[in-house]
């Protein structure tokens, strides 16, 4: 197997009874787009969940820039140094302006100066097109707003590859392309990036590698030409068809 | 002229018909009422301002025992008599604290609510500065209270009223706040241990009841410290109070933890904040705010039952009312007394419990913008 800033070899994880993750090996090279996409619980928010360990694996390994993710905290925290998350619901912090949502983990992880983060705030704010909100607060701003917040917060931090699990699904139709926008710009500044999504025409232009998991399982990896026009396996030909025709 | 004065008659006067004389029940029932209010309020307003004594009887004499009272001279015709209030003032309000201390007393309640209002009241111009006044508080409060350096020193067993209940009411919850807050998390941590030693803890003092709590801190207490060191009864109590109040407050916060969403600490520890952090930055700052409703109403109930600290000796406001209603001078004026301290426990629990409401209105608009 190739050696990749990102690598899964032979995951396995359970909720209890239940085998959520079957046997996943993936391995991401720097700056990488994969796009994941599947069947709602196929298991794609768990497995990328599982490499900045919000969720932990049984069984397997994952291994992110050189770090492995054991019981260890330190490397825990090294790898989420590393990842940047940005997910479905934002997760904005609803009680702190858009600035303090974006300086508080410079502040307190980092130990930067106030003022050096308030500028880094407003540097993240110019990336994503909205550093007149700044001193809002995240229940005054728009779904496509938010995300474009907590994606700056994410960057903020300045980590080598971010994570993003159906950042446009909790979104209005029209505020989707305000977020895609945003995340076309990072990928090609280079970032490398795993994004779950089902927004195809994003998938098209951005992605390296699709990747498409059902039951828990990798079905299917292709580049995206192969994937979309001339996939292997039935059931992604069955949800290619359900997606592209809805 | 008369436009809007007739256009106001004809409001009151239509919404009177339809809500107080819709019906001939309707009608009977808002008439009865109106019967059943005006006797009880002149019945009480007779009772406690009209026909009561304040210094001096009906005949103008200074009352200095119950003998005085215009009641007991000629029963059935006269109100309250308060100067049984008047006269034991001073012990309701202090206790048996010296006389000449009392500017003391007076002085930390005249404080107290500088160094509360920085904890109500978020908006505050320099709420900063009352804040730090907060912290400074206590020990400011116990050195005026207690005495020591250049003041008098005025034992605990002096205290008593207004002050023994406000001491423990406000020291007790005080101290059960951080405490509680613990607790709380304690409840919720993925450690076994911890979990289970907060769970004991917490279901433990909310299932037995708080008088078996102070006899408890009563008698156990002093087994637990060295010999020879004698805690003062009220530390006792205190100790007792704020065990009580930590387990109640500590649910009232688990109740706010558990609803903030479970994306909050995730989105914090992917940005590579620590559980402390994340704990004290993203998820106590939330969970506190949607609990203050529920804690007031703890603390409410904490302040009533102060009073059972009179079980164990202390002389709480119940406990010098009862002294006051025992002493054969005034025998027999159990309600003067019994009002008189229903009344004081009645204004600070309604504070307490505006203060309440106001903060819930407040969140409420706080989350809709
Ligand atoms: N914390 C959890 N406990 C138990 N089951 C879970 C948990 N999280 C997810 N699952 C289950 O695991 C499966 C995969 O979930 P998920 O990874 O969220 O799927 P996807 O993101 O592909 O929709 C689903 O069947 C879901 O119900
Ligand atoms: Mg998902």
């Amino acid at each position: 197997m190739k050696q990749g800033i990102i690598t899964l070899e032979h995951v396995n994880k359970w909720f209890g009874d239940f085998h959520v993750l079957k046997d996943i090996n993936l391995s991401v090279s720097k700056k990488e787009r994969i796009v994941v996409c599947g069947p709602s619980g196929s298991g794609k928010s768990t497995m990328i969940r599982c490499i900045n360990r919000l969720e932990e694996h049984q069984e397997g390994k994952i291994v992110v820039d050189g770090i492995e993710l054991t019981g260890n905290l330190k490397n825990i925290d090294s790898v989420r140094k590393e990842v940047g998350m940005v997910f479905q619901q934002f997760n904005l912090f609803p009680h702190l302006s858009v600035k303090e949502n974006i300086t508080l983990a410079p502040i307190w992880v980092k130990k930067m100066p106030k003022a050096e983060a308030e500028e880094l705030a407003m540097r993240q704010l110019e990336i994503v097109k909205i550093p007149e909100q700044a001193n809002k607060y995240p229940g005054q701003l728009s779904g496509g707003q938010q995300q474009r917040v907590a994606i700056a917060r994410s960057l903020a931090m300045n980590p080598n590859i971010m994570l993003f699990d159906e950042p446009t699904s909790a979104l209005d139709p029209e505020m989707i392309k305000e977020v895609l926008d945003v995340m076309v710009d990072l990928a090609e500044g280079g970032m490398t990036m795993i994004v779950v999504t089902h927004e195809m025409g994003f998938a098209k232009t951005v992605a390296d590698r699709m990747v498409f998991m059902d039951e828990g399982k990798i079905v299917e990896e292709a580049s995206p030409d192969k994937f979309f026009n001339n996939p292997e396996s039935d059931r992604t030909k069955l949800f290619l068809s359900q997606i592209l025709h809805q | 002229m008369s436009g809007p004065i007739s256009l106001t008659h004809n409001k009151y006067y239509s919404w009177c018909r339809d809500n107080l004389f819709s019906s001939w029940i309707n009608g009977i029932i808002t008439i009865l009422s109106i019967y059943f209010i005006y006797e009880v309020s002149s019945f009480i307003l007779n009772w406690t301002i009209f026909e009561a004594d304040f210094v001096t009887n009906f005949r103008g004499e200074r009352i200095i025992d119950r003998t005085f009272c215009s009641k007991n001279i000629e029963p059935g015709q006269h109100g309250a008599c308060w100067a049984i209030i008047i006269v034991r003032f001073h012990q309701f309000i202090y206790g048996f604290y010296p006389v000449e201390e009392a500017w003391r007393v007076n002085l930390v309640y005249g404080l107290l609510p500088f160094a509360l209002v920085g904890i109500f009241f978020d908006n505050l111009p320099f709420r900063k500065y009352f804040i730090y006044f907060t912290f400074l508080f206590p020990f400011i409060g116990y050195f005026l209270l207690y005495g020591g350096i250049g003041l008098d020193a005025v034992g605990t067993s002096k205290w008593g009223g207004l002050l023994v209940t406000l001491f423990l009411g406000v020291t007790g919850i005080l101290l059960a706040f951080p405490l509680s807050i613990i607790l709380a998390l304690g409840r919720r941590s993925k450690m076994p241990v911890i979990k289970t030693i907060c769970v004991i803890f917490i279901e433990f003092i909310r299932g037995v009841p708080l008088i078996t709590l102070l006899f408890t801190a009563n008698v156990m207490l002093p087994l637990f410290l060295p010999e020879g060191v004698r805690p003062d009864n009220l530390l006792r109590a205190l100790v007792g109070v704020t065990l009580f109040q930590s387990a109640y407050m500590a649910e009232a916060i688990r109740g706010g933890l558990q609803a903030i969403p479970k994306g909050q600490l995730e989105a914090a520890q992917s940005l590579g904040l620590t559980y402390w952090q994340s704990t004290r930055k993203i998820i106590l700052p939330q969970a506190l705010k949607i609990s203050i409703p529920p804690i007031v109403n703890t603390c409410i109930g904490l302040f009533k039952d102060t009073s059972l600290v009179l079980i164990i000796g202390l002389f709480d406001l119940l406990g010098v009312g009862r002294a006051a209603v025992a002493d054969i001078d005034w025998a027999k004026l159990h309600y003067e007394v019994y009002v008189f301290i229903s009344l004081i426990f009645f204004i600070f629990c309604f504070l307490m419990s505006r203060y309440s409401l106001y903060l819930e209105k407040k969140l409420k608009t706080d989350n809709s913008n």
